[in-house]
């Protein structure tokens, strides 16, 4: 195990103190970032790894979310529930990606796109199953206190983002990640020495799917209702893209710390700028890709004085 | 009778889509890069056809003159300034800034102009032509002979003008056009301005028959998106075939499914052309 893998580790079992510091709003807060980071670690893995530009974390998150919404309101436990979310999202995916990823650059992260619409616009219409546009409610889990409840939906999430975290810790030691890299490198020539590139970029797509649904089972069993422009909303593909940027595309420690950066300054955008506050975000998005284009590790002294060159 | 509707509503409907997306190929044929904010020019267009109209009015076929020159230097200064500063890195890269002007143009327009769905009202009204039982109103005719018109000027500006020759050549070989003196950056400045150019002549058009709203921006885009992947990159014919392609089968679609189903419909067109037919309709294969 490497230094930066045990530092996830810490880093993970750091965010599960937080219930000690109390307070609703940490709760919420711990929630979030948990969501998060699972979002970012999860796409790091089709698009850090393997170098995909995978816009398809948004379907993933909507189809979990409706997938376990739909179950709970037909009375399963809520285990069960999400668990199915997230094992059909990776059964699912992976045969989607065997499909989709043979499209490369542009074309691929268009046809990821537009899963999401393709998957909101079928909830939409499907009213009788999801409630179309009107939303589905979720029933209320009876005879749990508020701050019991909180609790508990943190304690969920995180365990989320630690399956998540040990996921992309085995798959970077792997096979699976040796393999991702040399897609990345060189989709041609790693299939050309022999390397089933189809298998490996399916398992991964898979992969990413996976925890994604199940992080949106808990998150639309948190919120007791969702809608599809809320859980298909395309920013839940971006802002990974954004936080996987902010630490460092591929490091699993660097996505992780990227998430929770991201999510301190949106906080704190969300609370003093909260008409404006997709305009700051862009502003954020623009300035970090002129002047950080390597994450927070460009942030070292050394990088800071020289100059940028462009060819 | 009613086919004979639904072709002329989808011939009309055809060459707007075209001209929704000829600018967003351009930019993503000549530049490889995918315009995440080619919709809010779009609506920022409509905005301005909305505002020359209420407070001067200019009807919105003079607009175009407006509108032209304005979005040409602000695409230009964009893409002088920002995107060229990225245009080597990876898809990533130059897609995510894209998406982060978008963000920031949206905002912009929801708090300037607010999120309310407006209607630009000729008074008095045009009316509508009818031909036996085909009827078309006469301001979607307008809008699609001037759209027809910005698509025909763009292929004469890249067939004929000394500029249009130099941007079909950077896209299809950079290496050899620089080895040619093309002077590759002030070819994509000029690519990129001319796709903003036409996205807000676009816009201005879009104003006389559709509601204006910020909101409305990611459809413009869903359009462009599918009309390009559909007909084939970087191409005037390319978009036309897309854009009657795509209004023949939201068409039939709505007709037959119900115009809910009509966006899902295209979608899975798209799919179903990403992984069959990659090189659009009129494309050729390698040519990307």
């Amino acid at each position: 195990m490497t230094r930066s893998n045990i530092a996830l580790l810490v880093l993970v079992a750091a965010v599960a103190a937080l219930p000690l510091f109390g307070g609703a709003y940490a709760l919420r807060l711990g929630t979030i970032a948990c969501l998060y980071a699972v979002l970012a670690l999860s796409w790091n893995v089709v698009g850090g790894l393997a170098g995909y530009p995978s816009f398809a974390t948004a379907a993933f998150f909507g189809y979990g979310a409706y997938a376990a919404g739909v179950l709970l309101g037909h009375g399963w436990p809520l285990w069960a529930a999400v668990a199915f979310a997230a094992l059909s999202a990776l059964v699912g995916a992976a045969a989607l990606g065997a499909v989709l990823l043979r499209l490369r650059g542009h074309y691929f992260a268009i046809a990821s796109l537009s899963l999401a619409e393709v998957l909101r616009e079928l909830v939409n219409n499907a009213t009788d199953l999801t409630g179309g546009g009107m939303g589905l409610n979720i029933p209320l889990a009876a005879g749990s206190g508020v701050m019991a409840e909180a609790t508990f939906f943190f304690f969920a999430m995180w365990g989320v983002l630690l399956a998540t975290a040990l996921m992309a810790i085995v798959v970077g030691g792997s096979k699976l990640g040796f393999a991702l890299a040399c897609i990345r490198q060189n989709e041609t020539a790693s299939s050309m020495v022999g390397l089933n590139t189809t298998l490996y970029k399916a398992a991964a797509f898979g992969l990413s799917a996976c925890f994604v649904g199940a992080a949106g089972g808990i998150y639309a069993a948190w919120v007791h209702y969702i809608d599809p422009s809320d859980v298909f909303d395309i920013l839940y593909s971006v802002k990974p893209i954004v936080m996987a940027l902010m630490g460092g595309l591929g490091s699993p420690l660097g996505v992780a710390c990227g998430a929770f950066l991201y999510l301190g300054l949106e906080e704190v955008v969300w609370r003093n700028y909260i008409q404006i506050h997709t305009g700051v975000l862009g502003l954020l998005i623009v300035l970090l890709l002129l002047f950080l284009p390597h994450g927070l590790s460009s942030l070292r002294a050394d990088r800071l004085w020289r100059r940028a060159k462009h060819v | 009778m009613q086919a004979a509707q639904i072709l002329i509503n989808a011939l009309v409907l055809g060459c707007l889509y075209a001209c929704i997306a000829i600018g967003f190929s351009l930019v993503w044929g000549v530049l490889n890069v995918i315009n995440l904010i080619h919709g809010s020019f779009i609506v920022l267009g409509a905005y301005l056809a909305f505002g020359l109209y209420n407070a001067l009015h200019v009807p919105p076929w003079y607009a175009v003159i407006v509108a032209a020159p304005l979005f040409f230097v602000l695409g230009y200064l964009l893409q002088r300034l920002l995107l060229n500063r990225v245009i080597t890195a990876p898809v990533l890269v130059t897609l995510t800034l894209t998406f982060g002007l978008d963000l920031i143009l949206n905002n912009a327009m929801i708090y300037f102009f607010k999120a309310d769905y407006r209607k630009l009202t000729l008074t008095p009204s045009l009316g509508s032509v009818s031909i036996l039982d085909v009827v078309v109103p006469v301001d979607r005719l307008i809008a699609t002979a001037a759209a027809l018109a910005l698509t025909g000027l763009l292929y004469l500006l890249l067939r004929r003008s000394r500029i249009g020759r130099a941007i079909v050549a950077v896209r299809l070989d950079r290496d050899a056009a620089v080895l040619m003196g093309v002077n590759v950056p002030s070819i994509y400045a000029i690519a990129f301005g001319l796709g903003a150019a036409l996205a807000g002549c676009a816009g201005v058009l879009m104003a006389l028959i559709f509601p204006i709203s910020p909101l409305t921006s990611s459809a413009y885009l869903g359009k462009a998106f599918v009309v390009c992947v559909l007909g084939g990159l970087g191409s005037v014919s390319g978009a036309l075939a897309g854009g009657l392609l795509l209004a023949l089968v939201e068409g039939v679609g709505s007709t037959f499914f119900g115009p809910s189903h009509a966006t899902t419909l295209s979608f899975v067109l798209l799919i179903v052309f990403l992984v069959l037919r990659p090189q659009g309709l009129v494309g050729r294969k390698g040519f990307e």
